[in-house]
């Protein structure tokens, strides 16, 4: 449980992170908050040239708020986020979702960006951003880009960042008029990896119709998975149509069976927790103005 | 000096003398200690193999490494040690190291000393070991069967010891029974997973041979011989010490106990002092572990609820070997094999069996977690047959107040006990009328809500005799008798008055100190703070004798008793120097308040410190019954501890506490989750010397029984591959998994020892898991439960379907992956026709570009490849040689892969199955695989093992889509972006 030798370097700025990492050519793990990352060195899982430790980008930090969308720095720490009320008021499913994030010890060095970028299937926070169709921010050499959620990631800890490239940050779409927000999951232990999770955004029309419901599943497949809710637009934002969205979705998705949760019993997970979860984001957005 | 409380500072619920330290990061454990200098830093190999034959190992490219000092193999430490001797006469060796086979992941197989663990831990990698791989059998079932791979050859079978044992007559009984209950069961393996992890220093000297160790184990007792006998030298010449604080043991660190004659040895071959500290990894994967059982127990009653009979038949399985004190997990509870029951015939059968896992060992509780699974469970499953209700059946049972002294059947002798009062005690603190009411209620509005009880007996301060019962009467008569479990203690005053006491209890967090120093305390008319107790061991300088080390709750029955008469002794010297002063008899002195003083009355007294000056400074002055000094050394050994007798009845234990407790839990039909509602132990544990650590005691042995119940399982494939290495598959509960527990009390002093307490500690964790799953088998009307009952479990429960958390997926005619098998299926749609996919499926070219990460692939005959791969998912990656061979192709429409691989985090073996089907113009592929994966890869990563995989397979299908020209589209692109890669770097270099 010793990492193999690495080289480790710590760059200021986010042009000699990217220069570093064009140097090791696909050959150095980003240090972030280093939850991950860290068991993985020690178990001598990965074993990279460097390590490049990101830590001191001050760019990376902060939260802004922008018309139409929010964007948090990659370094923002995960229990900072949880404390933030502008994200609270701004992006509220990831308030909701914070707290299914490991535990305190872990958020108070794990960051928003690093989640993102190491793509646990099972992980809260590139849940969250798919379903709310948001964009990661990836610096470059020549460019700074922005790719969508749902084009990020791409499997199990695989995602479109080239080696050469850098999460610089995540753009968190604004919080909607009308909308609800729901958030829910199954882990054998609080904090575990989730068995499954459901994120849920629906905007409900002034008489409480389905206008646009995006529900994200977490945990099941090798990425996670933002449902085709499109047959449900313009039916009445009730708990029965909840009902109808979780038994569509449960149909429809292609669960892994591992050590800890057969395929079966993910499906049935899937079933529940999106039933209940649409169910509460309906009845949020019809409360909201 | 502050005057001692009327009551006596026993009893009282002082809070720890140890945890100024604990808590304020001062303590020093043993990864703490550089006690000499020198030392190097120790990485042990191990065997990534169930089971497999040692063909030969290379260490010449670790041994060049720069920094290593050394590097140790089987072969030597065969040289230089004797195999660690068991209680059960086989013919097995068992070695601290492999020497020409593996059998179990995990078993040592190398030593390396270098500079550092880090530099260490690269020459690990260097070392080439050539196995050969053979079938393993991890499953009782499997390893008992005919024909299944053999472990030890010289014995000839896996079954490496059957006894039966019949106390009274339980045919005659089962006859006369109105009713027969029974059911089968198999018990998982877990492991109470201590904070601090084993650690060993060793430093060997010659001139003459002398070994010193210092280490974590918790108590060298009869081990100590053990050690000696295989490092062949005697026993002053081995000393083991052991560091001031410990981060926990739970029992799990007596079987430190190989390394330390593995380190021991190592450092004799290599001339240093060698030091190693256990990692997670290694201690999750190959330290110890509960056993785990295939049990089946059957119980006659009488019609009214009599329990007549019980028949027990245990198969255990200790793991690859008999590693002492092993058998002894399922002989503990055999003297107490009636419970808290008043039944008299008992029939016990034992089967002990070898199988491809880590050898099994002490684990909090120690066989009693599997005892009253089987008995409780039962329990409650005849009342519901009975219509009794399960309170009612047990009192109508219980051993009663006025029977003790209680001599049960197989030889225990329970002390004292009021179960009944114990009873009530829990119903009037759960409320289980109203329990009772809400899962009426709960029932009716279709919720699962359970009500679960379990009792027993909590043996304490154990007979080491009870060991020898795998032994027949005959063999142990052929043999030099055993019995007993001796105590000591040692009690120093210096010139000053201030108490220096030594006890050999080697604790592992328990409070002994503190219990020790409050008796002391009352003894000597001082106060907690004056006594130092000093419970760090050196078997050179500390008083010892052979005990059972610091397992079955031995301190509170057992030490105590050496202590207290150790203090008492050294009181009547001072009482008998004062009666001179004070000119009375000197039994109507008292120690009080840091004087000697004449009993009751209101005169002023002599100080302690005045009085123990004398003896120190003016022997020649002391009266003639008075010896100069004061130093007191006890051993204390209770007379109830005899040898087993002809009929295998022994005194297995001095105390027999009392437990009872009561699960209400609710289990969410939808997701699983089990809730517990409401927990309540109550606990008889004799006097309560320190309630405040009883109470502590209670709550850790409860957290150590839910997760056995609801969470923990060391997992293995059938073939021994280890699965659960880390936390995150492993997993015990934290603080916020633990529900409130409502701790009762109950007190009949133990008439047996000098403090009337009992032993306690292992407490609950013996019962909590029956009585959990009595509360779920309540909730969903279900007796097929196997723990621990996870959410996917007990969701398949309460679902009607069979829980089965395995890797396992339907057969089907072709497919018939063996359980535990990684496995998936899918589809995939080619362009091509199937003619043309399937020759480019099987062109060496082809395939090297669509096998992710493929470096290199020889057709080596007409169906067999062979290749070198480097697979990468992210950051994780590792190079592998592969082979795969074609078996049963019918061309184009089906054919069978089977391949293996194997690199240095991990190996595997898998089949696939792929069909073509034409589909308009193109292909539809289907396919279905089954794998079995071990190593490290398989031991930390079974989360993502399956949808790795299932990438791998996407990314070579795509492969395959992608190659439909010479130089595919992907693959073209793919080399642009190296090349430019490759130029950027180097012009950033000059």
């Amino acid at each position: 449980m010793k990492p193999a030798a690495f080289e480790y370097c710590r760059p200021d700025t986010v042009a000699e992170a990217v220069a570093l990492l064009t140097e090791f050519d696909g050959e150095a793990s980003v240090l972030s908050g280093g939850m991950s990352l860290g068991p993985m060195l020690n178990m001598r899982l990965v074993r990279p040239q460097a390590v490049v430790d990101i830590k001191h980008l001050r760019s990376l930090e902060g939260i802004e708020v922008r018309s139409g969308e929010v964007w948090t720095g990659g370094l923002v720490r995960q229990a900072d986020a949880l404390k933030s009320e502008t994200l609270a008021r701004t992006v509220p499913l990831l308030a909701l979702a914070l707290p299914f994030v490991g535990h305190f010890q872990t958020r108070n060095r794990g960051t928003l960006g690093g989640s993102v970028a190491h793509a646990d299937p099972s992980a809260e926070l590139p849940l969250c951003l798919a379903t709310l169709g948001g964009q990661v921010e990836l610096g470059g050499r020549r460019r700074r880009r922005r790719v969508a959620a749902r084009d990020f990631f791409l499997g199990t800890f695989t995602t479109s960042r080239e080696p050469a490239e850098l999460l610089t940050g995540l753009l968190w779409p604004r919080r909607e008029p009308r909308t609800g927000y729901a958030f829910d999951e199954m882990a054998h232990r609080h904090g575990d990896f989730a068995i499954v999770a459901v994120a849920a955004a629906a905007t409900v029309t002034p008489d409480g119709r389905v206008e646009r419901l995006s529900v994200g599943l977490g945990g099941v497949e090798d990425r996670p998975m933002v449902g085709d809710t499109g047959a449900f637009l313009g039916h009445p934002a009730t708990p029965d149509t909840a009902t109808a969205v979780a038994e569509a979705l449960a149909e429809r998705c292609d669960p892994m069976t591992d050590m800890k949760a057969s395929a079966d019993y993910r499906r049935a997970l899937v079933r529940e927790l999106t039933g209940r979860t649409v169910a509460r984001a309906f009845d949020q957005a019809r409360r909201e103005p | 000096m502050t005057a001692a409380p009327a009551q006596g500072w026993t009893g009282r619920p002082l809070p720890r003398k140890e945890d100024l330290a604990l808590l304020t990061g001062r303590a020093r454990f043993m990864d703490d200690l550089e006690p000499l200098p020198g030392i190097r830093h120790v990485a042990i190999l191990r065997s990534p193999h169930p089971h497999a034959r040692i063909r030969g190992i290379d260490i010449s490219g670790a041994a060049a490494l720069p920094g290593v000092f050394g590097i140790v193999t089987g072969a030597q430490i065969a040289e230089t040690c004797r195999p660690i001797p068991s209680v059960v006469k086989t013919p097995i060796r068992f070695m601290p190291c492999a020497i020409d086979k593996v059998r179990y992941v995990g078993e040592p197989v190398a030593v390396i000393a270098a500079e550092s663990r880090y530099v260490a831990e690269d020459a690990l990698d260097l070392i080439e070991v050539d196995y050969e791989p053979l079938p393993g059998v991890a499953d009782l079932g499997d390893a008992m069967a005919e024909g299944a791979p053999v472990l030890h050859d010289e014995v000839g079978s896996n079954v490496v010891n059957r006894r039966s044992f019949r106390y009274g007559n339980p045919e005659g009984a089962f006859a006369r029974a109105d009713h027969v209950f029974s059911f089968s069961y198999s018990y998982p393996r877990s492991l109470a997973t201590p904070m601090e992890t084993y650690g060993v220093i060793a430093s060997f000297e010659g001139g003459p041979d002398r070994f010193t160790v210092w280490s974590n184990f918790q108590g060298p007792f009869v081990l100590h011989t053990l050690m000696a006998t295989a490092l062949k030298v005697p026993g002053n010449r081995l000393r083991l010490i052991t560091p001031p604080a410990s981060g926990g043991s739970f029992g799990v660190k007596q079987a430190v106990f190989p390394y330390i004659v593995l380190l021991a040895a190592a450092s004799r071959i290599l001339k240093a002092p060698l030091k190693w500290t256990e990692d997670r990894l290694e201690h999750l994967t190959a330290s110890s572990a509960a056993t785990d059982r295939l049990g089946d127990i059957k119980a006659g009653f009488s019609r009214d609820g009599e329990l007549m009979a019980l028949h027990f038949t245990n198969v255990v399985n200790l793991g690859a070997y008999v590693r002492a004190p092993e058998p002894a997990s399922v002989y503990r509870m055999q003297a107490t094999s009636n419970g808290c029951y008043r039944v008299r015939d008992i029939a016990v059968d034992n089967t002990l069996v070898v199988t491809n896992r880590v050898p099994a060992g002490l684990n909090r509780g120690y066989g009693g977690p599997q005892f009253y699974f089987a008995l409780e469970r039962v329990m409650d499953m005849a009342a519901r047959e009975l219509g009794i209700d399960p309170v009612a059946l047990r009192r109508r049972n219980f051993i009663r107040k006025d029977e003790f002294p209680y001599h049960a059947p197989a030889g225990s002798i329970f002390d004292s006990g009021d179960y009944d009062a114990a009873m009530d005690e829990l119903l009037r603190l759960a409320g289980y009328d109203d329990l009772k009411a809400r899962r009426e209620r709960a029932k009716r509005e279709g919720r699962l809500f359970g009500i679960g009880i379990a009792s027993g007996v909590e043996p304490s301060g154990s007979n080491m005799a009870y060991v020898t019962l795998a032994q027949t009467a005959q063999e142990r008569a052929g043999a030099e008798s055993k019995s007993g479990a001796n105590s000591t203690a040692t009690l120093f005053m210096d010139p000053m008055g201030t108490v220096t006491l030594q006890v050999s209890s080697t604790p592992n967090g328990q409070g002994h100190a503190t219990v020790a120093a409050q008796i002391v305390a009352d003894a000597l008319g001082l106060e907690p703070d004056d006594i130092d107790v000093v419970t760090e061991l050196d078997t050179r300088t500390s008083s010892w004798s052979i005990a059972s080390g610091n397992y079955s709750n031995r301190f509170s029955a057992a030490v105590t008793s050496a202590v207290k008469q150790c203090a008492a002794n050294v009181g009547v010297k001072l009482r008998k120097l004062a009666a001179r002063d004070l000119d009375v008899d000197w039994q109507d002195v008292e120690l009080a308040g840091g004087q000697a003083r004449v009993k009751g009355g209101q005169g002023k007294g002599i100080p302690i410190a005045k009085l123990a000056a004398r003896t120190h400074w003016n022997p020649s002055g002391l009266p003639e019954d008075v010896t100069a000094g004061l130093l007191e050394t006890v051993v204390v050994s209770p007379p109830t501890l005899g040898s087993p007798d002809a009929e295998d009845r022994i005194a297995s234990a001095l105390t027999y506490g009392f437990v009872c407790d009561l699960a209400a839990v609710e289990i969410d039909r939808a997701t699983g989750r089990v809730r517990v509602e409401k927990y309540v132990s109550v606990h008889d544990v004799g006097t309560m010397l320190n309630p405040l650590i009883v109470e502590g005691q209670v709550h850790g042995g409860f957290a150590h029984g839910l997760g056995a119940a609801l969470l923990e399982e060391l997992v293995h494939d059938p073939a021994g591959n280890f699965l659960s290495g880390t936390f995150a598959d492993y997993l015990c509960p934290r603080a916020d998994d633990v529900p409130p527990l409502v701790i009762g009390h109950v007190c009949t002093p133990s008439p047996i020892n000098d403090t009337g307490a009992k032993g306690m500690g292992d407490g609950s964790s013996m019962t909590t898991p029956a009585t959990i799953a009595n509360a779920v088998a309540d909730a969903l009307g279900r007796n097929d439960l196997v723990l621990p009952l996870t959410a996917d479990r007990a969701w398949a429960l309460a679902n009607g379907r069979t829980p089965v958390t395995e890797r396992k997926k339907a057969d089907t005619p072709a497919f018939r992956p063996k359980a535990g098998a990684l496995t998936g299926e899918g589809a995939f749609r080619f362009a091509a026709p199937p003619e043309a996919l399937w020759t480019r499926m099987l062109s060496p070219d082809v395939l090297a570009r669509a096998i992710p990460g493929c470096r290199e692939i020889r057709q080596v005959s007409p169906t067999r490849y062979e290749a070198e791969v480097v697979i990468r998912v992210a950051a994780i990656k590792g190079a592998y040689t592969a082979s795969l061979d074609i078996v049963d192709p019918v061309p184009p429409r089906r054919l069978r892969l089977v391949g293996e691989a194997s690199g240095k985090l991990g190996f595997g073996r898998g089949e696939a199955w792929i069909e073509l089907q034409p589909e308009g113009g193109g292909t539809r592929l289907t396919y279905r695989y089954a794998a079995d994966v071990g190593g490290t890869v398989a031991a930390v990563g079974q989360r993502v093992l399956g949808a790795v995989t299932r990438v791998m397979i996407q990314q070579f299908l795509a492969g395959l889509e992608d190659t439909a020209g010479p130089g595919g589209r992907s693959a073209f692109l793919a080399l642009l972006r190296r090349l430019w890669r490759a130029l950027s770097r180097r012009g950033r270099a000059s």
